[in-house]
Formats: C-alpha cells, structure tokens, sequence
C-alpha cells in the first residue's frame, strides 16, 4: 500500500462518502482490502479488475452460500464473469453496510436471489434459494415432497397478485413485515 | 407501424436480460402496442412473425417450449419435466403454462413488474417519480396526464402517448433536472438510495452539478449570500467531519465483529445491551461529576470524626476508609460554597466575599441534578423503547411466517463455517416445524394428555412460585435479624474486631447474590421437567419466572432499606446517617454481585466445558443463555439507579463493572460456548429487554427515590438536606430563599405553585395524552381496512393480466394458422 498510485485522491474520497453509505475510515479500509487482493503488476492500473475467485478469498464472504450470487450481482463486467472493481467492491459494501436504507437492501437481497436474473423468484429461483439455506451436502437438504410444500406454501403467502412468482415489491413487501432483516443482511469488514 | 418493435430473440443482451437503455423502448411498449394491434384487427402481427420465422423457420405445427434457448427453457420450468406436450391454449389459473407462446413468454419476461428488479431504466424512471413527488409535495394534486411511467401499465390510460416516446435519455435528463430542483440534502438521499453502481450515480452526480453550477453561475451573487453559501458549506463539512470522528471512536469494534461472525445476531444483542448500558452510566457519571462532585471536592467540607485507616476491606464493603468521602450522601454540605472562603467553611461568609465571589448552592444543586438525570435518562429509555416497538409491531396480521423465514433469516454476518453450518442446521429445523405446523395443525390431542399437561405446567409453576417466596421470606428474616444485630453492637460497643463487624455487613449481600444465582438453575431444571410445545413459550416462561424472581428481591431490599433502616434512625448512633448506609449497602450490592457473576462465569461455563469435554466427551459446547444474563444486567443497572441518590460516585463503580464484565464475557464465551441451537428472534427480544429495562427496572428506581425524597425524613448531622423533614422540603425553603434573594425569579416560584401543584394541570394532560392515543389507534385500524383492500385489487389485477395474456395466446394461435402460408415472404419489420 506504499505505492501513490494504489491510494485514493481526495475528491474521488469525498465523492464515495456522497454517494455511498460508507464512512471515510470504512472507505479507507475497503481500498486497502481490495489492493491486498490485486495482484503486483495490476496496482498500477487505473480502474483495476479483481476476479471472482480472489474476491471469494475475503474471510468475510468465504463460507457465505451465497457468495456467488453476490459478486454476480454486484459486478459490472461485460462477460458477467463476476469480476470486481473498486466501485463495485464499494457498492456491495454500502449496500451490506450499517446505514443502508431497507429499500436498498431488500432491492438487492432480491437481485441475489433471484438466481436466474429474470426479474422475479420463480419456482426455481426459490428451490436453489432454499438449498442455498439449508446446506451444501445431500444429506442436509429437504426431500422433495417437503420442497414442493414449502415453496406452495411460500408463494401462498407472498404471491399477492396470483401469477406465480414473487417480483420485486411483493419481495419488498414480505421484508417489510421482518424487523430482523436489516439487521441480518449486514456485512462489516 | 409506427415502432420497430424489436422482439429479435437471438440477440444476446436481450436474452440474457441485461441493462441496457435500448432495450428500455420495445420493453414498456410491448402492451399498449399489442393491445393496440389485436384491437384495432390488423394483419397478423409482423413482430410475432418476424421473431416466429427467426426462431425455426421449418417446425411451424407447434410452439414447442422446448425449442427455445436453453437458458430460457430452464427459466421456464416449473419443476415438472413436462415440456410442452400438453394441451396448448389451455386456460388455467395460473401463469406458468409450458405452452406459451415464445413471444408471449418474451413479453411475459419483459414485464414492468417484472424489470423493475434488474433493469436500469426502470430504476432511472421509479426515481424520476420519487423526485417529481418530492416537488410537488405542496402543489395541488397534479392530473393524471402528468403522472409519468408507473411500473404497471394497467394504471395509465389507454390513449394516453406521454411516455410512449420516452427514451432512457430524455427520462434521465428529466430525473437531473428534478434532481436539481431538490435541496441539497434531498438530493444527496436520492442518490444514495438509487440502487444503481457506483459509476452510474457518479455520472448523473456530475451532471447534475454541472447543471446546477450553470444555472448557478448565469445569475449574480450578491456577495452576502455569497458568504452565506460558503459558511453553510463549511459548516457541512465540519459536521461530516465530525460524524466520522465519532464513529471511528466506535468503542469494541474488533470483539463485536468476532462475536458476530461466530455466534450471530443473537449473542451480539447481549454485547450491545452491555453497551448501551455503558453509555447511560457514562452519562449519568459525567451530569453528576460535573454539578456535584468537582465542586464539593474542590471545597471539602471539615471532618468531623478521624478518618479511618485503608484496609483492604473497603474495596468490598465500601464503609471504613470510603465512608466519609465523597462515595456518599453523607459528605456533601448543605450551605452555599463560596470560593473565598475555602478554609473555613462552617462560619458564615465574611461580608466582603458576597459580591466578588462565586457561590454554589450545594443542596440545591444536588436536589435538581438527582432529578435532571432521573428525568433525562426517563426519555431517553421511552424514545428507545417507543423506536424498538416501533420497529417490530406489524400493523398487518398476517398468519404467514414461512416466506418471511425463508426470504430474512440468513444472518450475513455469521463468517466461521462451523457456525455457518450450524445456522444452516438451524433454520432447516425451524423450516421443517413450520412446515408440520401447517400440515398438523389439525390433529388434536386428546384430552387426557392436554390434562396431563396442564398438571405439569401448574405444578412447575407452584414449584418455582413457592421456591421464589421462601426465598423473600429468607431473606426478609435474615436482613431484619442483621438489622437487630447491628442496633445491639452499636449500642453495646462489644469488643468485636472492627473487621469483623465491617465483614458481617457482607453476609446480606452475598445471601441475595447466592440466592440470584442458585434459583435460575432450579427454573431451567423445572422448565426441563415440564415439555412446552414451542421453543418461544419456554423462553417466555422462563423469561418471566427469573423477572419475577428479582423484582421480589429487589421489592423486599427496598422495604428493609427505606422502612426499617430510615425508619432507626433517630435512635441509633450507627443509622445517624442512613443514607449514607443504604448508599454503602448498595454499593456492596454491586461489587458482590459482580463477583458472583465472574465466579459463576469461570465455574459454570469453564467447568462445564472441561466436564463435557473429558468426562462425557460430547463435541457440543454449552450454549449463552442471552435472556438470563440480560436480566442479570438489568438487576445491576436497578441498583446503580437505586443508589444515585444516596451515593453520587455509583455510576463509576457501575462503568468499571460493565468494562471488566464485558472482557471476562467476552473471553468466556469465545472460549467456552457455542453458537445458539434454537432459533433467537433479535429484535422482539431487544424489544422486550428495553421495555424491561424501562418499566420495571427504572421506574421502580424512580419510585423508590420519589419516595424516599418525598416522605422520608433526612438525617440529621449530614448530607445536603441535614435539618429538614423531608428533601421536597428543604428543595422548596431553598427556592424560596433564592427567590427572596434574586426577585427577578418571583415568577419561577409562581409557575411552581400554578403549574406543578394544581390537580387541574395534571387532569388535562392526561385526557390529551387519552385522546391522542385513541385516535392513533383508529388511524391503525383504518390502515389495517386499506391493506385489505390493496391486497384485493391486486389479485384483480393478476386475474386481468392473465386473461390478457391468455387472449393474446389464443389470437396469436388463431393467426398462425392463416400465417403458415406467409413465412417464405419477408415482413419487412
């Protein structure tokens, strides 16, 4: 981190501040994270590339299932590969952070899940959400007739307008009604 | 034709479904234009043929789903595998048919509703209604012609052509150009909210500012408002400045994050419980040290009797050294401290000090800083707990909580993957309890075992109920026979060691402490005998029973303390001072119950993981009982308040308690515990635990001290209040004589005697307070109605939307088969 040009000038600084709802020790913090992450060589690049292996090394992401999901989501690339910029390091961090409104999370908490990138939870976005939850291995997923259940039962109760698939502000609506979400949905460094 | 509707499906981005504005314009056409064509009965629709010839120009029998992409042949799928060879055209009542069309799937997938999660141009134009709302917030209600894009096509008018010619371009120059007509504050929100990336909101940033700066620079600034500007600049900055200085004071972030990684949100609501505690005694600690103690500790009054030598017994009894300091009531005078006159305090101040020097009034101050504090600290617990409630009341009743489980229970913060596993084992388990409670909720018990389980619970109840009072009774013998026991020695002057009779004022102390600690155990082991069908009723009960079991304790410490101990004190030479007494028995309060609570840590959990691990060699670790070590918090944070009154310097003792117990807690349950194996609901029991700390904890504090200032008479020979019947008394002689000294406040004591003292005040504010909470309750009661009726217009809409959709199938069935004819001509779109 000795290097100047690995350090962040002051106005892109404030200008993070504005428009995220990082502080400036939590901006200060990321940059440093994601240049440990870079590579020797890439340091010097203006807008530098991480890809999605090196980011799923932070400790903060390793054993979350839904890992990569969240660099899918987050990432601007053009081959949708999952890889990060600074930027958008900083966006999943203000996103996951303390002071980000419920919309902002519920907004994003719905991108990552709807793993098909359709624009709503459909019966299948909803089965490998469900995995995601329950585990990993074979053993510690749900049989399919429990499955079938509770995905009825799930979109039973959140499928205001009957068509099959939860979209965005029925998704909003289900987390308006839990007080733990914006609590959960937290990711510190 | 006047749109080149472009349904092309082999272009990639659109395939994929990705932002982009050029797809924005076939999107949020594709209704009105198709509604228009079916109605209006033209030829058959070029864009359907068009995208119909492009995707298999030799198979025109059927629409077979499974010739689509395979991306979109998975989306599709609704977990049967049948792919198409069913019925065609069928009308059902869902929207999931497998044998749509692909260009009403197309459309279907292009959806307003459906593009508002992921599409960028639908986010531009949602916030470009938010801003035009903020504007016209105090402007007539605008007509619907002005309302621009909404994210259902149903709502806006048929015929009506505003937005139809809108491209991502002209809705983004609109959205800055009300971005710019907002406050600088509404703007700055706006942009953090947008869930847009980062370069995106940095592009429309600038162009806002850049349009600002234009209008800005065309008009002449007078150089007042100049300054103005730049003053109101500077004084942002130094106020985010400050902000982040205050949070990068963030005190225990590391530990906190640790114990959030491992254990999750439930543990960490204890360490944040703790904190909050801390801040509140800090407070406490910084009004006091500031009004009562620099002062009487720059001007100490003159000792009466010698000071005893330190022993290492104070640290636990707080008498002997301690005694006459200022720990205690009994230290502080009750004249007006003068700054000239240091030395010689007891005769009255010489005439030339009057008019030059400064002067305190001690019993005064003291008087209005107990009740400064009491008050403060009152409303800051009512707009915590108002704020805590608040967050998790729901207004709407629904039953479901297995979406809500699915969708918010995965805790983020929870890093290490065993605990990871172990969350992941959890909500299985609570996932699978739902899902039986759904299926079995029609099986009854019979009535034989709803009897037997109703004995069980009524004779645990009876158990814990009984072993709760004969504990009071102990206690109430025991503290009136140390009580005799100290009126006897005093009185005899017997040749026990002063040591001895110091160290026998433990005993109470450590019986109540004992007694905290053993009865808890004998709860959890009824509530284990007893089986309660659902893990939130054992907490609850539980929850209770410990509640129960210290308010009583606390209730008949209160009694011995305020009746029996005032109440000796004209005719004993050791309660000359009774306040300063309680505030000593208080103060041995907090000290043994915190080393109770480091014993019980060391042994209870330390213990118990060597004995688990050795002897029985289980791999599971006890578990953090949260709701009991809250109360215990709770209890400690009762005394603190109990005694501010009669020994100012509490709350240090009290802030370096909660500093030790926070490392020793902290280390304890790194090393020893696990994460919890049932599930914690966060912020009901947050709730739950501020509402206590609230009601019964501060508001039985501020009984007692009411109580005590009101009615019981003040000590004699020491303390503030020395010579008065009651401190109300002595607090109102003082105002008055302020009053005859300064006749500028002649309307202070007025108001006292108008406002604070008249019933008729105390009458109206309650029937406003009455008033104000009926109506707030019929407010939620006529929001509960418009849910209800929302969520029905909804389902309507859902039954439009599919018999549009089913329509437009069947019109595009009916036209294909005349088109089969057209395929080899060219459709020109």
């Amino acid at each position: 981190m000795g290097t100047t040009a690995s350090q962040l000038p002051k106005e892109s600084l404030s200008e993070y501040q504005e428009l995220t709802f990082l502080t400036k020790q939590e901006i200060l913090l990321a940059h440093r994270r994601f240049t440990e992450l870079l590579e020797g060589d890439e340091r010097n690049h203006p807008n530098p590339r991480v890809p999605m292996d090196a980011i799923l090394t932070l400790t903060e992401l390793k054993s979350n299932p839904f890992k990569k999901r969240i660099c899918q989501v987050f990432s601007t690339s053009e081959n949708r590969d999952g890889s990060l910029t600074f930027e958008d390091f900083l966006d999943l961090l203000s996103a996951f952070s303390d002071s980000a409104t419920l919309e902002i999370k519920s907004h994003y908490a719905f991108r990552i899940f709807d793993f098909d990138d359709d624009g709503t939870l459909d019966y299948g976005d909803l089965e490998k959400l469900v995995n995601c939850l329950t585990g990993e291995t074979a053993d510690t997923r749900l049989s399919s007739e429990e499955m079938r259940q509770l995905i009825s039962n799930i979109l039973d109760e959140s499928d205001i307008d009957k068509d099959g698939t939860v979209n965005l502000s029925e998704f909003q609506h289900v987390i308006s009604r839990s007080p733990d979400f914006v609590s959960s949905f937290k990711i510190v460094l | 034709m006047a749109h080149n509707v472009n349904f092309d499906l082999s272009h990639p981005r659109v395939e994929a479904g990705l932002e982009s504005p050029a797809d924005e314009e076939g999107v949020h056409d594709s209704f009105s234009q198709l509604i228009a064509e079916e109605s209006q009965k033209e030829g058959p629709s070029d864009a359907i043929e068009l995208q119909y010839q492009q995707r298999n120009p030799e198979d025109k029998d059927r629409d077979n789903v499974a010739y689509l992409s395979p991306s979109e042949n998975r989306r599709w799928r609704i977990g049967s595998d049948k792919t198409g060879e069913e019925d065609k055209g069928r009308q059902t009542d869902s929207l999931l048919k497998d044998s749509w069309s692909s260009a009403t799937l197309k459309i279907l997938s292009s959806m307003p509703s459906r593009t508002i999660g992921r599409s960028r141009g639908a986010i531009i134009s949602q916030y470009y209604n938010r801003t035009a709302e903020l504007r016209r917030r105090t402007q007539r209600r605008a007509s619907i012609k002005d309302f621009s894009r909404s994210a259902r096509p149903s709502i806006r008018g048929y015929g009506v052509e505003v937005d139809t010619t809108d491209s991502a371009e002209k809705k983004q120059e609109r959205l800055i150009q009300n971005l710019q007509n907002l406050s600088a504050v509404d703007r700055v929100r706006l942009l953090k909210e947008m869930p847009l990336n980062l370069s995106e909101k940095k592009s429309l940033r600038r162009l806002t500012l850049q349009m600002t700066k234009q209008t800005r620079s065309s008009s002449n600034l007078r150089c007042c408002s100049y300054l103005k500007f730049h003053i109101i600049l500077a004084l942002r900055h130094s106020w985010y400045n400050c902000l982040s200085f205050l949070h990068s004071l963030h005190l225990w972030q590391m530990p906190l994050k640790r114990v959030s990684g491992r254990f999750g949100s439930g543990v960490l609501s204890y360490f944040l419980f703790l904190k909050t505690l801390l801040f509140f005694n800090m407070f406490l600690f910084l009004v006091l040290g500031s009004f009562l103690v620099v002062p009487q500790a720059v001007y100490p009054p003159e000792q009466l009797e010698n000071r005893k030598s330190f022993t290492g017994l104070e640290l636990f009894t707080g008498g002997g050294y301690f005694a006459n300091t200022l720990l205690y009531y009994g230290y502080y005078s009750n004249h007006t401290l003068h700054s000239c006159s240091k030395n010689n305090i007891s005769s009255p101040p010489k005439p030339e000090c009057d008019s030059k020097s400064l002067s305190y009034n001690m019993p005064l101050a003291y008087f209005f800083t107990i009740g400064l504090s009491f008050f403060v600290t009152c409303i800051i617990l009512v707009y915590s707990m108002s704020k805590s409630f608040g967050q998790s009341f729901r207004i709407d009743k629904s039953n479901g909580m297995l979406a809500m489980k699915v969708f918010c229970s995965w805790d983020f913060k929870v890093i290490k993957r065993s605990s990871v596993r172990l969350l992941s084992e959890n909500i299985r388990t609570q996932l699978k309890e739902l899902l039986g409670e759904a299926h079995h909720r029609h099986i009854r018990s019979t009535i034989s075992d709803k009897l037997v389980r109703l004995v069980m619970h009524g004779l645990g109840w009876i158990l814990c109920i009984g072993a709760t009072a004969g504990c009071v009774a102990v206690i109430y013998y025991f503290s009136d026979y140390m009580h005799k026991e100290q009126l006897k020695s005093s009185q005899n002057d017997s040749g026990d060691p002063e040591l001895l009779k110091e160290a026998s004022l433990l005993a109470l102390p450590v019986l109540v402490s004992f007694i905290n600690l053993m009865l808890p155990i004998l709860f959890q082991f009824t509530a284990w005998m007893e089986k309660y069908n659902s893990p939130s009723l054992r907490t609850f009960v539980s929850l209770s029973r410990n509640l129960i079991l210290k308010v009583s304790v606390l209730g008949v410490l209160c009694f011995h303390w305020l009746k029996r101990v005032a109440g000796s004190a004209d005719n004993n030479k050791a309660f000359k001072c009774w306040e300063s007494f309680v505030g000593q028995e208080l103060y041995r309060f907090l000290i043994i119950d915190f080393i109770f609570t480091l014993l019980a840590t060391l042994f209870g959990e330390l213990l118990w993981r060597s004995f688990s691990d050795k002897v029985l060699k289980r791999n599971r670790r006890p578990g953090f009982d949260i709701a009991k070590n809250v109360l215990d918090l709770i209890y400690g944070q009762t005394l603190a308040w109990l005694g501010l009154l009669f020994a100012p310097l509490l709350p240090a003792v009290q802030i370096l308690k909660l500093l030790l117990l926070f490392y020793i807690k902290m280390s304890s349950v790194m090393m020893n515990c696990q994460a919890p194996s049932r599930a914690y609901r966060v912020s009901q029991m947050t709730t739950i635990f501020i509402t206590l700390l609230c009601f019964p904890s501060f508001l039985g504090a501020s009984v007692c001290v009411t109580y005590t200032m009101w009615r019981l008479p003040s000590s004699e020979s020491c303390g503030p209040f020395r010579g008065n019947k009651t401190m109300i008394q002595a607090g109102k002689q003082r105002i008055v004589e302020l009053v005859k000294e300064n006749p500028n406040l002649y309307f202070l004591a007025e108001a006292h005697t108008y406002l604070v003292e008249n019933p008729l005040v105390l009458f109206v504010g309650a029937t406003i307070f009455l008033i104000v909470i009926y109506f707030q309750s019929q407010v939620v009661d006529g929001q509960r109605k418009i849910i209800a009726l929302l969520q029905e217009q909804i389902e309507n809409e859902g039954e439009d939307k599919k018999f549009l959709i089913t329509r437009l199938q069947s019109v595009h069935e009916r036209k294909r088969t005349p088109a089969r004819n057209l395929t080899s001509q060219d459709s020109g779109c």
